[in-house]
């Protein structure tokens, strides 16, 4: 067992980011990137400052979409903050609300049926697919493809929005998870029709490959820029595609096993280069492994009810007690921490966001680029500013 | 992993000096933390990160809450070497109005930087050793700390009086305040 003193294998100040000296003397150019930027994925500031091209220092500012989410929270009742889960990341409802309804139902022990956790599955990994291919659309669209590889990708998106919306009654802020299952049921015909999405998916994701990855600007662009150790982002709490992209073997899927993951053959794809190209490429590879999992929970699905008979819906009261639940979004990992004293809302309801701390080695991997480069490293964090603020 | 009570021992052996407390959990999901005395929590997380059985290398979540006669910050803590967790830890801080210090644990897990920077932007604990404290989500002029409990919005706050008699008088009674 390890004695604790100051002395760590690890020198002073290692997880800091470096400190860059411009070449030779003069003022830095002082920019700020944001908050109206067509390239900042919502209203986000970056100061940074430049030594001619490079980025000697870079200070991101957040808060300007800042909706108090969790104090809101406390003043309504645990299902009425359902529909704000919604929003926190907009691209992915479906899994911000599962994220919820887990943490709802690890602090009171409510079971799930069979069938709604399949429902789950797929609903999951269908967002998973199209946030993966919208982030690879706009990484691209950055680059300057004006838009077409993001329409291709937005052309599938629209087929599985068409899913949602015939499921869920809304496209994108769907509402749908509940404490104990979802809320309405899939129907024979809605199974079918994802089915024939799910099998139209492949060949959209071997289009976007073969178009791309071999592309000579986007490998001229990205690769080696952007670079991020895996002991920094272990540390510096990263997770979701950019974790894996440094190398790091840790998808929650796999780690926890929530819901019911382990039934699923799915692999881990992972980065050797640790560069925005990497990244690229996870999400790319994630949205093939998100097809095979669909294929095998469409194939698998039971029949059942798709909401516990028992939850308590009207009155609904936990104990007093506290929860931590949390998924592997498409982001990263989502979590919610609920605090409850026993009434109707939540004492203390937390959300943990993955784009906001996915960001906080924004300035190690941008130190040293040039100024042009760091719309493509940001861009290759994916981030969202509805839960970077909440 | 191991139990709390475990761990709770392991950091006594490590840290001397370091007083741990269990706080239990009476929710279903069983999730215990430990309770940590601000004095050594620097040393004790070092232990908590680099200790061969843990390697507790990961902060998932940092988060702050108003009790009634104090501030607490709550520390998930995830290891991604032994795919173990989560291990809750807890800092109290002495009340919430002039003694709301706790030592930052960024230097231990950088993933607690944009994190403690919120905590003090919306409850006003104050991170000692942070290496760069400011707010976070809200704008520097701000004022007071929105996330507590007593907090009572300015009502100047780009807020257009409509002829309502309540509105009128809370205005009255803000002038006159000044």
């Amino acid at each position: 067992m390890a004695v604790a003193d100051n002395k760590t294998e690890k020198p002073e100040g290692w997880n800091r980011p470096p400190v860059m000296e411009p070449d030779g003397d003069g003022e830095l150019l002082e920019v700020a990137m944001g908050p109206h930027h067509p390239s900042t994925h919502g209203v986000f500031r970056m100061d940074v400052a430049l030594d001619g091209e490079r980025v000697i220092r870079l200070k991101p500012v957040f808060g300007y979409l800042h909706r108090n989410h969790e104090k809101l929270a406390e003043g309504m009742s645990y299902l009425g903050s359902m529909p704000f889960t919604d929003r926190l990341d907009y691209i992915c409802s479906l899994t911000n609300n599962w994220a919820y309804a887990l943490a709802v139902e690890k602090l009171t022990g409510q079971e799930v049926p069979e069938r709604a956790e399949y429902l789950r599955v797929i609903l999951g990994e269908l967002t998973r697919f199209q946030n993966h291919a919208s982030s690879i659309g706009f990484l691209i669209q950055e680059m300057g493809a004006s838009g077409t590889p993001l329409m291709y990708a937005f052309r599938e998106r629209e087929k599985i929005l068409d899913l949602f919306e015939a499921l869920t009654g809304a496209r994108m802020m769907v509402n749908y998870m509940r404490f104990g299952g979802c809320r309405v049921d899939a129907s024979a015909a809605w199974l079918d029709a994802a089915r024939k999405v799910v099998a139209g998916l492949p060949a959209f994701t071997g289009e976007m490959d073969r178009l791309l990855s071999t592309n000579e600007i986007l490998m001229a662009r990205t690769q080696g820029i952007g670079v991020l150790r895996p002991e920094l982002a272990v540390n510096a709490g990263v997770t979701g595609p950019m974790l894996r992209a440094s190398g790091v073997n840790y998808d929650i899927r796999k780690v926890d096993g929530y819901g019911i993951y382990n039934r699923f053959n799915f692999r881990v794809p992972l980065g050797d280069h640790w560069d925005v190209y990497d990244r690229y490429m996870i999400r790319l590879l994630e949205m093939r492994e998100s097809i095979r999992i669909l294929e095998q929970a469409l194939k698998d699905i039971p029949a059942g009810p798709v909401m516990d008979p028992k939850a308590k819906l009207r009155g609904f009261r936990p104990k007093p007690g506290e929860a931590y639940g949390r998924i592997e979004a498409p982001k990263g990992e989502l979590g919610f921490y609920l605090i409850s004293d026993g009434g109707p809302n939540p004492y203390r309801y937390r959300v943990r966001p993955p784009s906001l701390i996915n960001l906080t080695v924004l300035e190690d991997m941008a130190l040293g680029e040039n100024v042009a480069d760091v719309v493509l490293i940001f861009g290759s964090v994916d981030i969202v500013l509805g839960e970077v603020d909440r | 992993m191991k139990t709390v009570e475990e761990i709770k021992l392991a950091i006594e052996a490590a840290v001397p000096g370091a007083a741990v407390e269990i706080v239990p959990n009476p929710s279903p999901g069983g999730q215990h933390s430990l309770r940590i005395a601000p004095g050594h929590a620097v040393a004790v997380a070092t232990f908590l990160r680099d200790d061969e059985e843990l390697k507790l290398d990961y902060l998932s979540n940092a988060t702050g809450v108003d009790w009634p006669g104090c501030l607490e910050a709550v520390y998930h803590l995830y290891s991604v070497a032994l795919k173990q967790g989560p291990l809750i830890i807890r800092m109290r801080t002495v009340n919430r109005t002039d003694q709301v210090e706790l030592p930052s644990l960024t230097p231990v897990w950088r993933s607690a930087e944009f994190q403690e920077r919120e905590i003090f932007d919306l409850f006003g604990i104050v991170f000692t050793g942070h290496p760069d404290l400011r707010r976070l989500l809200m704008w520097e002029g701000f004022k007071d700390h929105p996330m507590r409990r007593d907090y009572v919005e300015p009502d100047d706050f780009e807020y257009e009086p409509t002829a309502h008699d309540e509105v009128l008088a809370r205005a009255r009674e803000h002038r006159s305040r000044e």
